[in-house]
This record gives structure tokens, sequence and C-alpha cells, in this order.
């Protein structure tokens, strides 16, 4: 990275040290930088594998292939159609969801936290001198993108919708009618957790009641801003569970569809 | 003296608090050019420390209240010695006071129809205490301070200079007022920062100094308390009043021993706290005076329903005045019934759900959760009374609050006579509103008389002189003692021998110790240079902190009575006859000189707001309004 | 009495200066400020420390213990190894005075620039009304005590010096935020917060949440929100489209011009 900066201006108390902190201040960023490396490397790699995305006797998909639009798509795992015909893998079979996703991760306000303190150490830790010789934050471009992460929200909550479908359908057993396994219920835990994460989001708070001045002229709107505000004091755990449960789902239908594991069926 | 840096002003008003900003805004909006002396930061005055609320009678609690029963209320506070005229004057001016506050920007908690909520607090017969949470000294602090940026915002703009008119300077000490003959000619001192220093050249100087508590060891008072103002006016001439009331606020932390003297509010008893001895007996019920017997209840049963339904109830006997319950937890203590660490125990745990007390009381959760490891939900609070307040103040004019100095003016705790021997809560935040502004109308109105006589008064050379001198000693002496020794032993010889309770014997000795102490306190010398040097800064507080311990003392040997903040054990009863008296401290040359001096009768309507039977408890027979004529 | 503690104090003036050691003595229940004022009494008569109530509710004391942006008067010396030795230092975004005792002088220059209060003017004195749930929001910003460990903190300034002009920092930040959501306030200070205010050099790491000795939400609930606000005003398309048709009448208020002393 970018060399360290001198000391600060002369008329500052003249203090060599990066920081004078004496508690293990390397850690968290360390630790978040690795589970973020761990996971989207993960993730990469299944996403233009093309494989083991669908499991079509129980109906399950991975969010990370939902909507599945591509030709190249497994029989009966394109719940919105296919939007054009086959390409190799390269092109994930979910892009017309996944960019928005990744979007609505991107410039969500915790994980901006997240990645500036781990990756690009602006600050690694409070009062730990930064590397970089200027900074602009998110003035310009591109981070001023970052001031979009509400309409990621609007689109995440679509995919969210077809996120609870394709749970819906995994309630299906071998024979279509109603059935579901251990798979089905990680789906399920998956989901709910995913809307939770989606509605304790900074935006959604701002649209539901935040951006009101006078809460007491808006009784409903109150009572969800006052709701959205208890899950957004959550909103850290929740961005990371969401990261655990969508690796789990993923994951575990990939085993079940490879065939490594077989699913536990409790009903059909 | 080429290097005094002299800056003209029309008002010159020394301390940055409640009460010297709301004088500045009123002198600014005027139209004259006001400086602001703060000694600390602007913003960090002491006001920031008061918790409970701000008395003002706009009845939004209970629409019985209005400024009589305010009125009455502080002169029974007092108990009848307050200079009536102030009394009348905050009561009536109160509400708009606190009003303007809030078209400044201030956000009070609220009532349900939207109003600023009221809170019950000690001696005040309704729920009358506008608050934030208990933190109420610091939205005042911050919302005048932010007036006064408003302000220096519209100079911004029309002058294009924001300290055209008003300016604060932060971090400075004024050492001398100087004068013209016989009247103010600006004030002397020097920049915390550098220690250079410099003369405001104003004919009106405004004292908002606050107290002096720094005169004692056990203190809920900030640094600053070093009864600057107090021995300003004395030094200029003026002349103070009732310096033996000293308040002695019933709860503050005891432990840990770095704590000791922390305020703990008394919203805590508002809200429902009790004060219970280690036998766990609610001990108030056995302390109620006689004075007060009518008003308070007698058992727990009728104190409880209070808080509900304080139409049909009488009060708790812990939301007694502030002196009493100093007392009774004085006599508890003594009488071996205290709690482990000296004190007794404020239990609101028991009383009220966790949540509640977390909403209403998050300071003071906050405060002994982190210095204390003491959960206030779960457990109660060891608390003991410590120095608070200083009754005693500059004898002023109540209307325009000008000392017998012309062009010297005083308000807030730095004055005397508004609140008597003892001031109920919330009557302070509340003075510094009133009268803060009523010093800026006076120091405008002395302006204008002075410009109509022509001329303005202008500081000699002489004094200057020997103001820099005086105020260069301790860093030019070498070998002198340390100054924090003396300053602490001052204060450990008045909390211990003019302290809560006081008997003759003791005073005496606490003269002739504070006489030797002064032989002392003139030899201090401070190691190192004059930018921002605490043992230099102390040095020269301790001439004023000197002073004070000795008029508090004179004044506190020669009332042989006890009355509010001034206990006598060799005098315990309270007498009408010294009731029509005020003490007058003075300087002649450096000695303190007292004189006895009348109070001025009380106005027929507001002695008519008051029972004659009430009024036989504390004045003379031939002061009382003939029979039959008191009100219905 | 109590046990000896080791302390390396900066000490010095105009930016030059080193870490002093001294030896302290420390009583049970004790806190960083009680061990400085026994230096002082003892051992260093003129050692420059600002402080004010001793109750954490003034915001003087503020300093740097062990690297950390801390106020003295809240410190406990329980929360130390008896044989560590503590490093205190001054506030390192502001210019040093003396020993521990910064400038601050420019939080000050940036509070006169923000818009002040501004109500209908048509409300007469004492008919305000406001419901507690609409004065919450702006009540929890009043708590600030004005330590400014956060703008101390804040690595936009601390470390680049450069956008001190630019960027006003968490605590002035948040008098925007607690303005803009005062229920009787008119002005609408959106497009100033980040034009003027430099909103947008917030990377929203959470270090003011973290030193804020009021337990402030600093960020989630003043920074973020604030985002959104300017978001809403100034990113969203609708809202563009409309300034650009000039459907929409722009009522922003300017900051105020000249609030820096030349």
């Amino acid at each position: 990275m970018t060399q360290a900066v001198d000391a600060p201006a002369k008329s500052r108390a003249q203090i060599s040290e990066r920081t004078l902190r004496k508690d293990p201040w390397r850690r968290a960023p360390a630790v978040t930088a690795t589970l973020l490396t761990i996971w989207v490397a993960y993730a990469t790699v299944h996403v233009f594998l093309g494989r083991w995305y669908w499991v079509p006797q129980y109906h399950y998909l991975t969010p990370f292939y939902s909507p599945c639009i591509s030709g190249s798509c497994a029989a009966g795992s394109s719940s919105l159609g296919q939007w054009f015909g086959k390409v190799p893998s390269i092109v994930p079979y979910a892009v017309v969801s996944l960019p928005f996703v990744l979007g609505f991760r991107l410039t969500c306000y915790y994980y901006r936290k997240a990645y500036y303190r781990a990756f690009w150490r602006a600050p690694a830790a409070c009062a730990v001198r930064e590397p970089h010789a200027s900074y602009s934050g998110e003035t310009r471009f591109p981070l001023i993108m970052q001031n979009l992460h509400r309409f990621f929200f609007y689109v995440v909550i679509l995919i969210s919708v077809l996120n609870t479908y394709d749970v819906v359908q995994a309630f299906r057993g071998p024979n279509g009618s109603f059935g579901f396994g251990l798979g089905t219920l990680i789906m399920g835990a998956n989901v709910v957790l995913l809307w939770a994460y989606t509605a304790s989001c900074h935006s959604c708070r701002h649209i539901t009641g935040g951006r009101l001045k006078h809460f007491s002229k808006h009784p409903v709107r109150y009572r969800i801003w006052t709701l959205v505000s208890k899950l957004n004091a959550k909103h850290m755990q929740l961005a990371w569970t969401t990261l655990g449960t969508l690796m789990l789902t993923d994951l575990y239908i990939l085993l079940v569809a490879s065939g490594t594991i077989s699913d536990l069926r409790f009903v059909n | 003296m080429t290097d005094i840096e002299r800056l003209p002003y029309d008002v010159v008003v020394i301390g940055a608090g409640g009460s010297g900003l709301r004088a500045a805004i009123e002198a600014r909006e005027a139209g004259l050019r006001t400086a602001v002396i703060s000694k600390s930061l602007f913003g960090k005055a002491h006001t920031v420390m008061a918790e409970g609320g701000c008395a003002a009678a706009m009845g939004n609690a209970n629409p019985h209240d209005n400024w009589q029963v305010h009125f009455r209320d502080t002169m029974r506070g007092g108990k009848f010695l307050n200079n009536w005229r102030m009394a009348e004057l905050h009561a009536k001016e109160a509400p708009d006071r606190v009003w303007e506050l809030e078209a400044w920007g201030a956000v009070f908690d609220r009532t349900p129809d939207g109003k600023i909520s009221q809170r019950n607090f000690g001696g005040h017969e309704y729920p009358r205490l506008a608050h934030v949470g208990d933190r109420t000294g610091l939205e005042m602090i911050r919302t005048l301070q932010q007036k006064v940026v408003a302000l220096q915002q519209e100079d911004a703009r029309q002058h294009g200079d924001p300290e055209a008119r008003i300016k604060v300077f932060a971090e400075t000490t004024v050492t001398r007022l100087v004068k013209d003959g016989e009247r103010i000619a600006g004030a002397f001192g020097y920049i915390r920062e550098n220690g250079r220093f410099v003369l405001f050249e104003a004919p009106a100087v405004i004292l908002a100094t606050g107290g002096i508590g720094k005169t004692f060891a056990v203190s809920s008072n900030s640094w600053e308390y070093t009864g600057d103002g107090h021995a300003l006016a004395l030094l200029a001439g003026a002349k103070l009043l009732n310096m033996e009331f000293v308040q002695f606020h019933p709860t503050h932390m005891v432990w840990p021993l770095s704590v000791r003297g922390l305020l703990v509010t008394e919203s805590v008893r508002g809200d429902g706290g009790v004060l219970r001895n280690s036998e766990g007996k609610r001990f108030m019920f056995g302390y109620v005076p006689d004075v007060f017997r009518a008003q308070y209840a007698e058992t727990e049963e009728e104190a409880d329903r209070w808080y509900t339904d304080p139409d049909h109830n009488r009060r708790p006997p812990e939301l007694l005045p502030r002196d009493e319950v100093a007392r009774s937890i004085n006599a508890e203590v003594k009488a071996g019934r205290g709690s482990p660490r000296g004190g007794v125990f404020l239990d609101i745990a028991s009383r009220r759900p966790a949540e509640e007390i977390l909403r209403r009381l998050p300071s003071m959760y906050h405060q002994f959760k982190e210095l204390a490891d003491v959960d206030i939900t779960k457990e109660p609070m060891e608390v003991g009374p410590a120095q608070h307040y200083v009754m005693g103040g500059v004898e002023v004019d109540p209307d325009s609050a000008a000392s017998s100095v012309p062009g010297l003016f005083a308000a807030g705790e730095v004055s005397g006579g508004m609140h008597g021997s003892n001031r109920l809560g919330g009557n302070s935040l509340s003075d510094l509103l009133v009268f803060g502004r009523r010093a800026g109308m006076g120091a405008v109105a002395y302006l204008d008389s002075l410009d109509e006589a022509g001329g303005r008064p202008a500081a000699t050379d002489a004094a200057l002189a020997a103001a820099q001198a005086e105020a260069i000693a301790p860093l030019e002496r070498a070998g002198g003692e340390n100054p924090y020794t003396v300053h602490s032993e001052v204060q450990q010889t008045m909390s211990d021998l003019v302290g809560i309770i006081r008997r003759e014997s003791e005073i005496k000795t606490a003269i002739a110790e504070l006489e030797k102490l002064r032989e002392r306190a003139v030899q201090v010398s401070a190691e190192g240079g004059a930018a921002y040097n605490p043992g230099w800064h102390l040095a020269l507080d301790l001439r004023n902190i000197m002073l004070i311990a000795a008029c508090v003392a004179h004044a506190a040997l020669e009332r042989q009575e006890s009355r509010g903040g001034h206990t006598r054990d060799d005098f315990p009863g309270m007498s009408p006859e010294w009731r029509k008296v005020n003490l007058i401290v003075a300087l002649d040359g450096d000695r303190v000189v007292l004189r006895r001096q009348p109070m001025k009768p009380m106005r027929g309507d507001l002695l008519a707001l008051f029972d004659r039977g009430e009024l036989a408890k504390y004045l003379t027979e031939e002061e009382l309004p003939p029979a039959g004529e008191e009100k219905s | 009495m109590g046990e000896k503690v080791t302390l390396k104090i900066w000490r010095g003036d105009a930016g030059q200066g080193e870490l002093t050691d001294y030896r302290v003595e420390v009583n049970e229940g004790e806190v960083i400020l009680d061990v400085l004022h026994r230096l002082q009494a003892t051992q260093a008569g003129d050692l420059a420390v600002r402080w004010n109530c001793k109750a954490g509710k003034c915001g003087s004391c503020s300093m740097e213990i062990n690297g950390r942006p801390r106020l003295a008067c809240m410190t406990r010396m329980s929360t130390f190894d008896p044989a560590e030795t503590i490093t205190l230092t001054p506030m390192r975004t502001f210019p040093v005075i003396r020993d521990l005792v910064t400038d601050v002088s420019f939080n000050y220059a940036k509070a006169r620039e923000i818009p002040s209060f501004t109500p209908d003017p048509s409300v007469k004195l004492g008919e305000f009304r406001m419901q507690q749930i609409d004065v919450n929001r702006s009540q929890e910003f009043r708590k600030c005590i004005e330590c400014f460990l956060c703008q101390d903190t804040c690595h936009v300034i601390r470390d680049h010096p450069e956008n001190e002009r630019a960027f006003a920092g968490p605590r002035f930040l948040m008098r925007i935020a607690e303005l803009e959501m005062h229920p009787a306030d008119t002005a609408d200070r959106r497009e100033i917060a980040q034009d003027d205010f430099g909103l947008g050099y917030c990377n929203i790491t959470k270090c003011c949440t973290e030193v804020c000795p009021e337990s402030i939400k600093i960020t989630d609930n003043a920074l973020i929100p604030m985002k959104e606000r300017v978001a809403g005003r100034k990113y969203d398309p609708l809202v563009w489209l409309g300034a650009k048709i000039g459907r929409r009448p722009r009522h922003d208020t300017p900051a105020v011009p000249g609030g820096k002393k030349s």
C-alpha cells in the first residue's frame, strides 16, 4: 500500500508512533479481513462453477443461482424463465440478481465500516494512523456511489421475495406434493434472516420513518420505525449471521446436489 | 506596563455560566459591545452540573401553580430571610425566561399535551421544574451558548466579523476590578493559555462568577468556584451579605473517596427515591420541623399516595428543603445509624421499575455505574451531605442587579439575598436567567446614564501597575510554599470547623487558623512559567479563597441562631429578632468588617399571601399584620 | 496509603516535547485525574491539565490514555494492571498549548458556521407544542458535553489536517442532525451538510461512537440518518430530475458566511 505519512502539522504534539494503543487493536480488522476473504472466495468459486446449485427432486435452489435465467440452467430451476440461450458459467446464471445483492452488501453502512477498516485501513482501528497520504472519503467517484444504497435496497426487497418463493418451492417432495427436509429448513431460516437483515438496513430505517420530522403526526410509521430501529441496532450481527447462513445454505445444497451427502427428509 | 493589552468594551461580563451568558445576551441585544470572560472553555461552566431542573410556575403539570405559590415556597425555603423583592421578581419572571430558552432551541422534556414537563422537587408545592432528564444545566448552558453563537452569526452577516459585538474570552481570569474614583473602569486579568495580561476597559462590569465551593474540602462544586466574584466585589468596595449561609446539599456520593462530594440529584427523591438508615427505616418522618408540619406527610402510606395524588395527600418528608434533609442525614450518621461508608441509603431501586429509573435518571445511573460499580436500578446508593451552594453574595439592587459600586453588577450565585438562608432546588437555574437578564438591563441603563453625563471612566496607570505586580508575584517569588498545600489546609479548616454544624469555639479556632494561613498564602510561589500554569493560577485564586473563608467564618460567628444554611450547635433555635437582620461584610484595608443591617419589611400585598399563623413562626409580633386582616 | 503507579506524560509546548516518567501514589477508587492532581500537588506544580467538573459532565479533561481518546475523570485506575505504565498524551488532532492541554478553537469556529435553530417566527413565547416522541432524537444528541473526543479520534482530520476546512467533524455533523430533527426547526441544512460541512468525508467507521463518553450513537443515529437525508435530497434520481425541470422549489439554508474569523 501507500507509504505512511509524516506526523501531522507542526503545531500538534509531535508524537512519531503510529498509535500508543496497547490493547490488541490489530485483532478485529484481521478477523474481519479473514472472514470476508474466505466468504468471497467461496462464493466466487461456486457462482462461476455452474454446477451443484439445484436439487431437482426436492426443488432446492441455492440463493446464489436465484433467479436462474440462463439457458444453461437445469430444468425446473428457472422460476422466472430462461432469458437468453446457453452461455458458459463465466456469466453467472443469476446475473440479474447478483450485482444488486452484491451492491446492497457493498454499500451497506455496516460492511462499509468493516471493509474500510479491514482492507483499506482507513483507519484500521480508532486512533491508529492510517497509511494514506490523502483522503477524500465518500465525496468523489467511485465512493460517492455509496449514496445509492437505498436503490439497491429497493431491488433487494424484490430479490428477497424471490428467495421466499424459492423456499415455498422447497416444500415439495419428489412427487410434487408437500414435503420438506433439512435443506428446506436451512433455506427457510436463511430467508427469515435475510429479511431481518434487509429490514434492519439504515435505508429502510430512513424510508419507514427516519425521514419524518414529526413522528407524532404519523403514529403507524413511528411504530414501524421503532421496530426497524430495534432491528437496526443488530444490523452488524445480522450482516454476519446472514453471510454465515447464505454460505451454509449454498454449501448444503452443493453437497446434496453433488451427491456427497443425502438430504435428511422429514416429510416426503 | 507596555505589555498589557487593552480591549475596549461597553460591558464586561465575568463568568460564562447561566447568568453570565444571559446577561451578555441582554447587553448585546441592546446593541452594546460585550465581552464575556470565562475561566474555562466556552460552554463548560459549573451550570452544566445542575441536574434537576429550572423552577418556573408555568402551571403545565398542575394548573394551580402560579407566581404567588412559587414566591411563598421560596420565602419558606429561605426561612423568610430572602430579599422579598428578588423572590417576587424571580417568581414572576421565571416562566418567560424558560420559554425564551425554548425559543432559542432548548429541548425540554414534554407533557402529553406537548408543553414543557415539570417535576417535583424539595420545597416546591407543585411539580415546577422544567427539566431534561437529569442534565438540565447542560441543556441550559448549551442553549445560551448557541444563542450567543446565533448573535455572532448575525454580526458575521452584518459586519463581516462574528465577534464585532459579542466576544467570549475563554480561559481568561480576572484578578482585579479597576476603578476611576468611585466608578468601575474595567477589569484586569490574564489569558491562561499564555499568561499575557489584559485590561478590559469598560464602564460596566457584571459579576457572574458563581460560588465559593473550593473553600471547602467536600464540595460538589468545580475548581472554578474559588469565590472570585465575591472577592473582586469586596476588593472593589462593594458589600456582601448573608455569607454565613452556605448550603450543604443532602445527597452526594460518599464512595469512592475520589468522587466524594459528587452530586446526586434531588430528582432521585422527587421521582420516588427514599432515604433509609442502616436499620432500613425511612428516618425523615422523625425530622419534620414544626414550621413545615402542616405540609408534610406523617405516614409512609400518605407519602407514597402523594406521588400520584398530590392534591389530597401531603408531601413525603424526603422532599423537605435541603437544609432540613442535610441536617437529618448528619444526625442519623452521628447516631451510628449510617451506611458503611459514612452516609445513609438512598433507595429508588425498590420503588420504581428499572426502565423508569433509566429514562428519568440516566446521568445518575451512568455516574454510579461508571464510578462506583453500583447499579442504582438494583441496589441503594450511599449518600451524604456536601457543600453545594452559597446563599450569600454581593448585595445588589433587586431590579437592576447593581451593587453599591457604580458600574458594578452581580447576578446568579455571586449575588446575595434572593435565596435567604436556604435555596430551594431548581431556584438556582431560574435565578440565573431572571437576574442575568436584569443585570444586563441594569448595565444598559447605566451606560445610557453615563453617556448622558458624558465621559467614561478610565483606569489609572498606578492601579494597573499594582494589579500587574500582584498577579506576577507568585511567579517571581522563589522558594515560597506550595499553593496546593495551603489550599488544602484552608479547605480542611473550613470543612472541619465552619461546616454543616457550627459552634462558637470552633469558629474562633477557624478564624485563628485562617489568620495563620493567610500569612502563608501571601508567601506561596509557583514553579514554571506563565503559560498555562495551574500552580500559578491556584496561587492567584488563593487570595480570593482566603478572603471568602474569612467572610464566612466571621459572619457565622456573629449570627447567634440556626436558620437554613447556618446551624449553630450552641444556638439551635430560629430567632425572629435575628430574622430582621442581614449581616453585611465589607473590607476595611485588608480586614473583614461586619455590620448588622435591618431588613426592609415585606410589602403588604406579599405579606398577605401567607397565613398569619405561618408568619408568626418566623416574624416578631410587631412585624405581623394585625389579626383579622389575613387572607381568607 | 496506596500503591505507586508509573505514568509517562507528554510534556512540552508548541509541538515540541517528550514523554516524561513519574511515579505517583494511587488510592482505591481513584481516576486518572485524581492521580494527575496528586502529581501537580507533590511533584509537578506546573503540569498543565484542563479540567473542570471532575464528574463527566463538562467535557474538559479530554486526553489520550494509552493512545485512546478518553476523559481523565471517567477513567478509573482499577481498569489498569497495577504494574502497567500508563501513557498520557494530549489529543493529537488539536494543536498543543502545553503538556496535556490542546487548543480546541477549531471546534468553536465550526460551530459558528452552522445555521442556528430557526423556529417559525410566528410562534409566541410559551406556545411551542412538541411531543416527547418528536424531541427524543434531538435530546439524545443534546447530551453531548463537547469533550471533542469524537473530533479527536476521527481519522478524517486526525490523519489529514488538510481536511479541516472541508470537514466539520462528528460533533458538528451531529449538531446539524439535531437541528434537522428538531420538531420546531424550519431550516433545511441537508445540502450544506454535504457541501459545506463534509458529511461525505465520513466513512462511518464509527470511531466517534466508540469514544463518546455519553454513549451517544453518533454514527447510527445522527451521521447515517443525515447521509440518508442527503441521499434523498441530492442523490435521489427523482429529486434530481425534479430540480432539473425546476418543478421543486429549492429551500436550502446557506451556511453562515464569515462564520470564521479571518
